[in-house]
């Protein structure tokens, strides 16, 4: 790959995903444009390059998309999912006994590992069945990715990276060598492709969001703006749970960190987006 | 160190197994049968013991239940490792005691998250 063409791609992906690509490791970058260059018949990246420079939306965008990291595993990190078990959701559920209505966004979600762990989480304490609303939003800039989210069948690798083997039993049903997630589990999971540089004008009220692993591969602008309108979006007594080498610290005065929770946020209600939308209400 | 016996017919898996159990700090000793295992453990029992479904002599779940019965036998953590991927082996063996279970084939990425789930990591 020519050092143009990965300037160029660099570029396109920054522009409109606020992710940079990083060290050019031309190999990698191919691999992921392979299924690309194979639906718009390109024989190499420098011929999908030379079509990009026209300015083809279509091709931009499913380049932008293959070119994103779709990493993820169930119950990824764990430390994080105990904290949401054990700290998040009892405050939570004991904030909206009153409402009995619980909003949860997880802003990318690739293959729907994170948001199917949250969906199980949420199952353990039957709010359905003791009559709660639960809206579990899940979001990616990828397509295919949302596509596969939507389907919930993962392989053989897949189920067994995090997920523990009774949640298996319980959650999942066998497809040949294939797990599809139990429809119930399905049905408590809304997947939509989302760019997090869009307007975050169709989200409000959300207790929780996840925002784990994606502000790490943003640039600084980018992470900067994801985090103010995060906490638009936010109720003022919600949380924010962040991946473990991610910070809003020097970005976004939105947040404050929650004593004694690595990774946990709240919105600060005394300044900031926070305050304005405190107003505003 | 902690210590793991594993389990299986296979000489080649059980080799694959505990090379990867020794990279990540274990100290292994092997079984080819659910006999010869059941004899290991009364000698010395491991922390944890990777199992097979299938052998000759005496079956995976068949030790399982006979090593639970076993004096200080309810204290290795057990993890089926075999090609018996369906619900109903998966749920006889948690009945029957069984703590984690990996479905063949497996990789050390597998018995890694494995060992996160049953506190061995």
């Amino acid at each position: 790959m020519k050092p143009d063409d990965f300037e160029y791609l660099a570029r396109l992906l920054r522009r409109r995903s606020g992710i940079v690509l990083g060290q050019p490791r031309p190999a990698h970058i191919e691999n992921r444009l392979a299924p690309v260059m194979r639906r718009f018949g390109f024989k190499d990246v420098g011929a999908l390059v030379a079509e990009l420079r026209h300015g083809r939306d279509a091709l931009a965008r499913a380049a932008t998309e293959a070119l994103t990291t779709n990493e993820s595993s169930f119950f990824r990190d764990r430390a994080a999912f105990d904290l949401f078990r054990d700290r998040v959701l009892p405050a939570i559920v004991e904030r909206r006994a009153g409402t009995k209505r619980l909003r949860l966004w997880c802003a990318a979600c690739a293959a729907g590992q994170e948001a199917y762990s949250i969906a199980m989480m949420l199952d353990d304490l039957k709010l359905p069945q003791k009559g709660w609303s639960v809206d579990l939003i899940a979001t990616d800039i990828n397509s295919e990715m949302i596509a596969r989210a939507e389907q919930g069948l993962y392989s053989h690798f897949e189920v067994q990276r995090g997920l523990p083997i009774r949640r298996l039993v319980d959650h999942f049903l066998q497809e040949g060598q294939n797990w599809r997630i139990s429809e119930p589990l399905r049905r408590m999971v809304t997947f939509r492709p989302f760019n997090l540089l869009d307007s975050f004008g169709w989200l409000d009220d959300l207790d929780v969001v996840f925002c784990r692993n994606v502000l790490m591969y943003l640039d600084p602008k980018a992470k900067a703006g994801v985090l103010d309108k995060i906490a638009e979006v936010l109720v003022p007594d919600g949380y924010l749970l962040l991946g473990p080498v991610e910070t809003p610290t020097g970005l976004s005065a939105a947040f404050a960190a929650v004593a004694g929770a690595p990774g946990l946020y709240s919105p600060r209600v005394d300044e900031g987006p926070a305050l304005a939308r405190v107003a505003r209400r | 160190m902690k210590s793991c016996l594993v389990v299986d017919d296979s000489r080649v898996i059980r080799k694959v197994a505990c090379r990867i159990l020794s990279d990540l700090g274990f100290q292994t000793a092997e079984a080819e049968d659910g006999i010869t295992a059941l004899e290991s453990c009364r000698a010395h029992m491991p922390e944890m013991i990777l199992l097979d479904w299938s052998m000759p002599n005496m079956t995976g779940i068949e030790f399982l239940r006979a090593l639970r019965r076993e004096r200080a036998g309810e204290k290795p953590i057990v993890v089926f490792c075999t090609t018996e991927n369906d619900t109903a082996h998966i749920t006889e063996a948690l009945s029957a005691g069984a703590n984690e279970y990996i479905m063949k084939p497996f990789d050390r990425e597998i018995i890694q998250a494995k060992l996160v789930e049953v506190g061995l990591a």
